[in-house]
């Protein structure tokens, strides 16, 4: 299959993944991802020095399964809401079950007293395993246009 | 709005101490004006980052004293100097790029320069064109150079200064913050990264939240949730003379009974083991691993420098806080995360990780970059309202105990004095 034959199974799972968290699902997100997934949040200044900190660095599945839980659970935030917006996937690469793609996002954050603000905005710098029955994320790098964070970041991006 | 010189009226400050302090300090904008005059430009030092970020000759970054535009450049013979980032022409900014490196500094308005001093060194035009226009014959470019900073630097931090008349830097801090200093700057530094946190809510509100032990595993329920709280910490509280400065530790009783505590990191090994064993434990308890990488058993280091510096060690994971604001009820906390440039690929590995506790999605900070502005939220109707700051007396001693206010009672007790309110 040509790299382009992904671009459906690719669209699909983003689909699912902004599904998965704006309708506040988020026991199911940890399942999006391989049990051996990572899952980081950088910024593009940091990204392009090859700075390595992440906002988040989930480097397995169990770890992505602790953040929600520690979410319902332990942390105290406002309640919130995402909207994610992601722009069609560009196919970068595929080989041996794994393909590599990029996908833009706008993340509008809606707190409970109504008030809105466009929270974030980036690139999705996935791998995804194409090899199963679904596809699931194999890597997910979140890179933030902006390194600002309004308040806090609890809900994953 | 609310004259400065009536906050000295006791009314503001009920028996005129450290224990009720006025809520309208927070969205005034005349305190505001005066806090960057009085105290940001005034006899204090301000951290403006690492020694590290500028290198080499020529090397150059652009930050804040306060709210105020400045630039910190590393000069040809090596020294740090620093200058307000602000054109003497028409005040237009004069360094756009967060780091670079340049022989001068070119205003892209209408081409003053200026040399690595902060020195006018060329105007554009200065002699007009074909004879006409031009800079009057008693302009002098002397005397349009660009404000200085004074610049002290101390392990690796550089701190800024536009008073003459602030004393010198380990004399500022006192020698308990020094040597705290230096128990996490120890060798040479690496930038790991970094983020700024937007907080909607007055910078003094966060100093305070970092200043304060006792609302840490109250509100922050990561630890307890997940039934991780160590047996037998404990810790203490330093405040500096001035009140400014403090610092809050915690660190395994080396005198209470502890199991496997034979290697010194058995605080560490207790956390994980508790974790491996309880049902509520993390399915990846690898975070709460460690190092006790500084050999004294110290896992929580929280220090301040009076006005912005928060500098945090959280386990394995260290972190440069600045504070900067952006007006009465908008403040931003650049976090710069760093190691050392010999740490291990383990140990570097364990400050990645380990920066999960940390930052705006951090297990156990995220509330932080909340708490401030559900105040700042709830300031309109106090009028002359006080808060209530008496958590372990009145004063700002050090303490053996966390359940005490008293380092914030020191930021007021310094506050009051560098404000003359
Ligand atoms: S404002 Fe800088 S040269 Fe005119
Ligand atoms: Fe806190």
């Amino acid at each position: 299959m040509d790299s382009a034959a992904y671009h459906g199974v690719v669209a699909g799972l983003l689909a699912d993944y902004a599904h998965c968290i704006d309708s506040d699902d988020l026991e199911r997100w940890p399942a999006l991802f391989t049990e051996t997934a990572s899952y980081r949040i950088s910024t593009e200044f940091n990204h392009a020095r090859g700075l390595p900190i992440g906002i988040i660095d989930a480097r397995n599945r169990n770890m992505m399964e602790d953040r929600i839980t520690a979410l319902r659970k332990a942390n105290i935030y406002e309640p919130q809401r995402y909207r994610h917006i992601i722009s069609n996937p560009r196919i970068t690469g595929a080989a041996d079950g794994l393909v590599q793609a990029e996908a833009a996002f706008l993340v509008v954050r809606t707190m409970i007293d109504g008030s809105q603000d466009l929270f974030v905005s980036g690139r999705y710098l996935d791998e995804i395993d194409v090899s199963g029955s679904q596809p699931l994320f194999a890597r997910k790098l979140v890179v933030l246009d902006s390194d600002k964070i309004d308040t806090l970041l609890a809900i994953p991006l | 709005m609310t004259k400065a010189s009536t906050y000295k009226a006791t009314t503001f400050w009920p028996n005129d101490g450290l224990t009720e302090v006025p809520y309208s300090l927070y969205d005034d904008d005349e305190i505001y004006q005066r806090e960057r005059e009085r105290l940001f430009m005034g006899p204090t030092w301000n951290v403006l980052g690492l020694e590290c970020e500028v290198p080499n000759p020529g090397d150059y970054k652009t930050t804040f004293v306060g709210d105020v535009p400045v630039v910190l450049v590393r000069g040809k013979d090596g020294s740090l100097k620093g200058f307000e980032n602000r054109c003497a022409h028409r005040g237009a900014l004069l360094c756009l790029e967060r780091f670079g490196n340049a022989r001068a500094f070119t205003c892209v308005y209408h081409a003053w320069s200026y040399n690595e001093d902060g020195d006018l060194t060329g105007v554009a035009f200065q002699n007009g064109v074909n004879g006409e226009g031009g800079m009057p014959d008693d302009f002098k470019r002397e005397e349009h150079g660009l404000q200085r900073l004074y610049i002290a630097t101390l392990a690796g931090l550089v701190f800024g200064s536009f008073d003459a008349k602030v004393p010198p830097l380990e004399d500022y801090l006192g020698p308990d913050i020094v040597s705290r200093i230096h128990r996490v700057l120890p060798r040479p530094l690496k930038v790991l990264g970094y983020y700024t946190q937007t907080m909607r809510n007055n910078w003094k509100l966060y100093f305070e939240n970092v200043k304060d032990p006792y609302h840490a595993s109250i509100l922050h329920l990561f630890f307890t949730t997940f039934r991780l709280n160590r047996l037998s910490q404990k810790g203490g509280i330093i405040v500096d003379e001035s009140g400014g400065h403090h610092v809050s530790y915690s660190m395994l009783d080396k005198t209470a009974n502890n199991p496997k505590d034979d290697s010194g990191d058995g605080d560490y090994d207790n956390a994980k083991l508790r974790a491996d064993t309880d049902e509520f434990g993390l399915k990846a308890p690898a975070l709460l691993g460690g190092r006790d990488e500084f050999d004294d058993g110290i896992t929580l280091q929280i220090l301040t420098v009076f006005p912005g510096l928060v500098l945090q060690q959280v386990r394995n994971s260290l972190v440069v806080r600045q504070i900067v604001p952006r007006g009465v009820d908008r403040t931003d906390i650049v976090w710069t995360n760093y190691g050392f440039e010999d740490d291990d690929d383990e140990l570097a590995d364990l400050r990645l990780l380990q920066a999960n506790f940390i930052g705006p999605a951090g297990y156990i900070s995220m509330e932080d970059g909340a708490v401030g502005a559900m105040i700042q939220r709830a300031l309109p109707g106090t009028g002359g309202e006080t808060s209530v700051v008496k958590m372990g007396g009145d004063g700002a001693a050090s303490q053996e105990s966390r359940a005490t206010e008293t380092s914030i009672r020191g930021f007021w007790k310094a506050y009051r004095k560098i404000m003359d309110i």
